[in-house]
C-alpha cells in the first residue's frame, strides 16, 4: 500500500513542488507585506484581480507570458543539451534586430509573406548569436556561462550603437526606429477573445501568443517523439555515453544552442511586430533572465514551462496593479515579491524535495 | 565473559524502507581478532547492515552490542568514536590534498594546520610501521593508483582509533596482485587484534581470508559459518537460492573466417607516451581471445581504439565487410562507433556507468541507445510504443529484473544494468563483440548468464574480443589468451595450456612497483 503511495506521490511531485514552492514564495511575500502594515490577503487579491479579473488585465498577462514561453523554452533546449543558456537576454535582443529588419526593409511584401520572414529573422539573428558561444565552447573549450553572460553586454552594446547611430529615425531624440510597415503588425487577438465574450481592452495580445504555444508543442515534440531529441538528450545527460554511442556531443551542442537562440529571437515577434511596432531600446527587459526561472519552474518541460511563463506573466501585471492600487506598496516592493517567486520557485526549487520524499516515498 | 570475546554482535536488527524490509531480524556475531565474511547479492541487505551499524542510517529496532556493550549510533561520528571505521567503495578523498592533510581531515586539532599536520605526522607513521601500511605521506592523492588510495582509507580509519574495521567491495578496484598485498595486510591487522569486516561478492576472496563468513540474501542472515567448513559452492548455491556453475562447460572452438586484422597499433597520450606500442591483433569468427594484464597496460586503449573511440596515431585497422566479401580500412573512420555498428562490431565498454548506459534514462531509453537510428521506429520520428515493446522483448530474453522499461536506469542493479548493456549489443546482431569487465559489479547469479551468453555466441560464429581483470574469467572463457604489459602484447597462450599462477607471472613481467601510477 505504502508501495503505491510512493508511486503516487512520484507521479505527482512534478506538480505538487512548483505549487509548494509558489506558496512559500507568497508566504514570505505577505510577512514583509504584513510588516509594513498592509493587508497581504488584500494585496494577493489585487494581484489576481489585476491579472486575470478583467479582460485588458487577461490580456497583457497573456501578452508577458508570451515573452516567457520564448526565453524559457530557450532556455529549456539548452539545457536538455547540458548547457546553461543565460543569453537569452542579447539573443532576443539581437533577434530582435533580425525581425525589425524585415519590419522596416521588406514590409511592401503580403502581410503573411512579411510575418513568415519575420519569424524566420528574429530565429536566424537569435541563432546566430547564440552560436559564437557554442562555436567557442563546443570547438575551443571556453564555458558557455561566460561567453553567453558577454554576448549579452555585447549585443546590448551593439544595439545601442545601431539604433543611436544607423537605426534612429530621423529628426527625433529618442533612441527608436522608425515605424513598421504596417504589414508587419502582428494582428490582435481580440476579435478572437471577442468570440469567447472576452473584451481585451488596450492590451497588446497579438498573434505570437500562438507562435509561442505551438513552438512549445513543437518543442515537446521534437525533445521527446523524434530520433534528433533522444540524441540531442544523450549528449547533454552523459557526453561520454553520446561519444560512446556515435553520437558527437559536440555536434548537438551547436544544434541545441541554435535551436535556443532561435527561440529567443523569436521574442521581438511579441514585443515589437505584436506591440511596439518599431524597434526600440532594451525592449527585452529582462524577459531573456526571467526564462531561466521559468525554464526552472517549468522542470524544463515544454508544457510545464507555459504553465510557469502564465504565473510570471501573472506577477508582472498584477504587480503592476499592486503597486498602483496599495499606496504602501511601492513598485521596489512588486519587484521583491517576483524575486521572492524566482528565488523559491526558480533557484530554490529542490528545497522541499528531500523533505518530501522522506516523508511520501520508501527510499531518498 | 565470553561476551568479552565478541567486537560486535547484532541482535534481531530490522531496518524498513516504508513496507519493504531491507534487514529483518539480523543476527551476527562477529569475534575479535577475527576476519569476518559477509556475502550476498546486489540488494541482499549488506550494505544497509553496514549502513546500520555505523549509525549513517540508524537501524529501526534491534540491538547492537560493540565488545559487549549496547551502543544505539545516531551518526557515523558516534561509530567512529566508538572505534568502528569504514573503508567504503567508492573512496571519500579530497584528490588535491596531500595523504596526511586527507588523513587528519576533520580531526585537525586546532585552527593552525602545520601544529595539527606535525602531531599527526608521528602518530601517522607508528600505525604505518605497526602494520605495514607503507604510504608516500607528501604526495597528492590524484598521484597515487587506486591500491594506495585504498591504504590512505583503511590508514585514515586506523588514525581515527578504529578497533573494527569495515570494508566494503575493498577488492572491486584491484588487480590480483593488490588483492594479496591487501589480504597480506588485513591478516596483519587482524594479528594486531583488529576486527575486520569485509562486505563482498567474491566467494574466492571470502575463501581465501575469512575465518567466518554469513551469507545474506533478501534482508535476511541464511547460512553462518566458518569458513573451513564451507566452499564456494555451497555459499554460492545459499546467496542465490539455487545451485549454481561456477565452471562453465565449454566446448572445442571451430575458428573460422578472419574477421579483423590490427597491425602495429599505437597510441599515445597527451604526454606523448605510448599507451599502446604497437600491437598487431587477428580476430576469427567464433573464438574468444582473452587479453590478460594488470590493468592500465592499455587494455583499455586497445578496446578504445578498436571500437572507434580513439583513433591510433599508428598502424592500420582492417575489417571484413559484412555483405560485401571484402576488407574496409577501419583505421581513420569518421565517427568510429557508429561506422563500427554498420559493420557488425558491438562494444560493451568496461565502464558501463560513464559509457554504457545514460543512468538518469528510463530503460527503454538506454535499450536504444546507439542504435537509435535501426530501433524504436528507424525514421526522424519514434514510435513510443515500439520502444517500449522493444525494451520488453529485451528484459524477457535476459530475465531483467524488474521488467520495467519506464524505470530510470540507475534504479536497476549492476547486474541488470549489465544485461541491458549486453543484451543491446548482442541484439544488433554483430559478427565481432568487444567486451571490457563484462561481469564488473555484476552479482553471481548474473555472471552465470552472462558467461553462458558469451559461449553460447561464440558457438554461434561471433569473434569475441574479451578484456578483464578477473583472470578466472579470462581462462574459463577464453579460447586464446594475450597477455599485455606496458602496451604491448608480451605473450601468448592457449586457453588449454594456461593457468592462473603462470599468467600472473607472465602479467608481473614487468608488474607494476607501488602501485605508484
Amino acid at each position: 500500500m505504502s508501495q503505491s503511495r510512493s508511486a503516487l506521490y512520484l507521479r505527482l511531485e512534478p506538480f505538487l513542488l512548483p505549487v509548494l514552492n509558489l506558496g512559500l514564495a507568497l508566504l514570505v511575500s505577505g510577512l514583509i507585506i504584513f510588516s509594513i502594515g498592509e493587508n497581504p490577503l488584500k494585496a494577493l487579491q489585487v494581484i489576481f484581480q489585476g491579472s486575470f479579473g478583467s479582460g485588458e488585465g487577461l490580456g497583457y498577462t497573456l501578452f508577458y507570458s508570451t515573452n516567457y514561453i520564448f526565453t524559457g523554452l530557450a532556455v529549456a533546449v539548452a539545457y536538455h543539451a547540458g548547457l546553461f543558456n543565460i543569453g537569452c537576454e542579447g539573443q532576443a535582443y539581437v533577434g530582435g534586430l533580425g525581425v525589425s529588419f524585415v519590419g522596416l526593409y521588406l514590409g511592401g511584401l503580403p502581410a503573411w509573406c512579411v510575418i513568415i520572414l519575420g519569424i524566420l529573422a528574429g530565429a536566424l539573428f537569435g541563432a546566430a548569436w547564440a552560436y559564437v558561444p557554442a562555436w567557442l565552447q563546443a570547438r575551443k573549450g571556453s564555458h558557455i556561462v561566460i561567453t553567453t553572460i558577454m554576448f549579452n553586454f555585447i549585443g546590448s552594446a551593439l544595439m545601442t550603437w545601431l539604433l543611436v547611430v544607423v537605426l534612429i529615425k530621423p529628426g527625433q531624440q529618442a533612441p527608436e526606429s522608425r515605424e513598421f510597415s504596417n504589414h508587419a503588425f502582428l494582428p490582435s487577438l481580440k476579435g478572437l477573445f471577442s468570440y469567447a465574450g472576452i473584451n481585451l481592452g488596450q492590451s497588446p495580445l497579438n498573434l505570437a501568443l500562438l507562435i509561442s504555444l505551438t513552438a512549445a508543442v513543437a518543442i515537446w515534440f521534437l525533445l521527446w517523439r523524434t530520433r534528433f531529441g533522444y540524441q540531442l538528450r544523450v549528449a547533454g545527460t552523459s557526453p561520454a555515453a553520446a561519444r560512446y554511442a556515435g553520437i558527437s556531443p559536440e555536434n548537438f551542442m551547436l544544434k541545441a544552442m541554435l535551436l535556443s537562440g532561435a527561440l529567443a529571437g523569436c521574442l521581438g515577434l511579441n514585443e515589437l511586430m505584436g506591440s511596439q511596432h518599431r524597434l526600440t531600446l532594451d525592449f527585452p527587459a529582462g524577459a531573456g533572465f526571467i526564462g531561466i526561472a521559468v525554464a526552472l519552474m517549468g522542470r524544463n518541460n515544454p508544457i510545464g514551462i507555459c504553465f510557469s511563463a502564465l504565473l510570471f506573466g501573472a506577477l508582472v501585471q498584477g504587480g503592476g496593479e499592486l503597486a498602483f492600487e496599495m499606496p504602501h506598496i511601492s513598485h521596489a516592493l512588486v519587484i521583491v515579491i517576483q524575486g521572492l517567486v524566482i528565488l523559491f520557485c526558480g533557484a530554490l526549487d529542490q528545497l522541499l524535495k528531500k523533505p518530501l520524499r522522506r516523508i511520501f516515498t520508501t527510499t531518498v | 565473559m565470553e561476551i568479552e570475546s565478541h567486537a560486535l554482535e547484532l541482535r534481531g536488527v530490522q531496518k524498513r524502507f516504508g513496507s519493504v524490509y531491507a534487514n529483518k531480524s539480523v543476527d551476527l556475531t562477529v569475534l575479535k581478532g577475527s576476519i569476518h565474511g559477509i556475502v550476498g547479492e546486489n540488494g541482499a541487505g549488506k550494505s544497509t547492515l553496514m549502513h546500520g551499524i555505523t549509525g549513517f542510517h540508524p537501524i529501526d529496532s534491534g540491538e547492537i552490542l560493540v565488545r559487549g556493550k549496547p551502543v544505539n549510533f545516531k551518526s557515523t561520528e558516534d561509530s567512529i568514536a566508538c572505534g568502528i571505521g569504514m573503508v567504503h567503495q567508492h573512496f571519500m578523498l579530497v584528490e588535491s590534498l596531500s595523504v596526511l592533510e586527507n588523513v587528519i581531515l576533520g580531526s585537525e586539532g586546532g585552527i593552525f594546520l602545520n601544529e595539527g599536520l606535525h602531531k599527526a605526522r608521528l602518530g601517522i607513521l607508528a600505525l604505518v610501521k605497526a602494520y605495514g601500511l607503507e604510504v608516500p605521506l607528501d604526495s597528492k592523492v590524484s598521484k597515487l593508483g587506486v591500491c594506495i588510495q585504498q591504504r590512505v582509507e583503511i590508514l585514515k580509519a586506523l588514525y581515527r582509533g578504529a578497533d573494527i574495521l569495515i570494508l566494503d567491495e575493498p577488492t572491486a578496484v584491484l588487480t590480483p596482485i593488490e588483492v594479496e598485498e591487501l589480504f597480506k595486510l588485513l591478516r596483519n591487522l587482524r594479528s594486531q587484534g583488529k576486527t575486520v569486516l569485509l562486505v563482498t561478492h567474491k566467494l574466492k576472496e571470502i575463501m581465501a581470508v575469512t575465518d567466518r563468513v554469513t551469507v545474506m540474501k533478501q534482508g535476511v542472515v541464511v547460512l553462518n559459518v566458518a569458513t573451513v567448513d564451507t566452499s564456494a559452492a555451497q555459499l554460492a548455491e545459499s546467496m542465490v537460492g539455487r545451485p549454481i556453475l561456477l565452471d562453465i562447460k565449454r566446448t572445442a572452438a571451430s575458428r573460422g573466417e578472419l574477421l579483423l586484422r590490427a597491425q602495429a597499433l599505437k597510441v599515445f597520450d597527451l604526454s606523448g607516451v605510448a599507451r599502446l606500442n604497437g600491437v598487431s591483433l587477428d580476430l576469427f569468427a567464433g573464438e574468444i581471445v582473452g587479453i590478460a594484464g594488470v590493468s592500465g597496460n592499455g587494455q583499455s586503449e586497445l578496446l578504445e581504439v578498436l571500437a572507434g573511440l580513439v583513433k591510433p596515431n599508428e598502424g592500420s585497422l582492417l575489417c571484413k565487410a559484412a555483405l560485401v566479401d571484402d576488407w574496409v580500412d577501419i583505421t581513420n573512420a569518421t565517427n568510429g562507433p557508429r561506422s563500427r555498428h554498420n559493420l557488425g562490431i558491438a562494444h560493451i565498454p568496461e565502464d558501463r556507468l560513464k559509457l554504457g548506459v545514460v543512468p538518469s534514462m528510463r530503460a527503454e531509453d538506454n535499450v536504444r541507445l546507439g542504435y537509435e537510428d535501426k530501433a524504436g521506429g528507424d525514421h526522424f520520428l519514434t514510435d513510443p510504443k515500439q520502444i517500449t515493446r522493444e525494451c520488453l522483448n529485451l528484459m524477457d530474453q535476459w530475465d531483467v529484473r524488474p521488467a520495467e522499461p519506464m524505470l530510470s536506469l540507475d534504479s536497476f542493479s549492476g547486474g541488470n544494468q549489465q544485461k541491458i548493456v549486453l543484451g543491446r549489443e548482442i541484439n544488433s546482431e554483430p559478427r565481432i563483440l568487444l567486451v571490457g569487465q563484462p561481469t564488473r559489479g555484476v552479482d553471481i547469479g548474473a555472471i552465470e548468464v552472462i558467461h553462458k551468453r558469451l559461449m553460447a555466441l561464440r558457438d554461434k560464429g561471433v569473434a569475441i574480443l574479451l578484456v578483464s581483470v578477473e583472470l578466472d574469467e579470462i581462462l574459463s572463457l577464453s579460447d586464446r589468451i594475450l597477455v599485455m604489459t606496458s602496451g604491448v602484447f608480451t605473450g601468448e597462450v592457449s586457453s588449454s595450456k594456461a593457468s592462473e599462477n603462470g599468467l600472473g607471472l607472465m602479467m608481473a613481467g614487468i608488474a607494476d612497483k607501488g602501485g605508484i601510477r
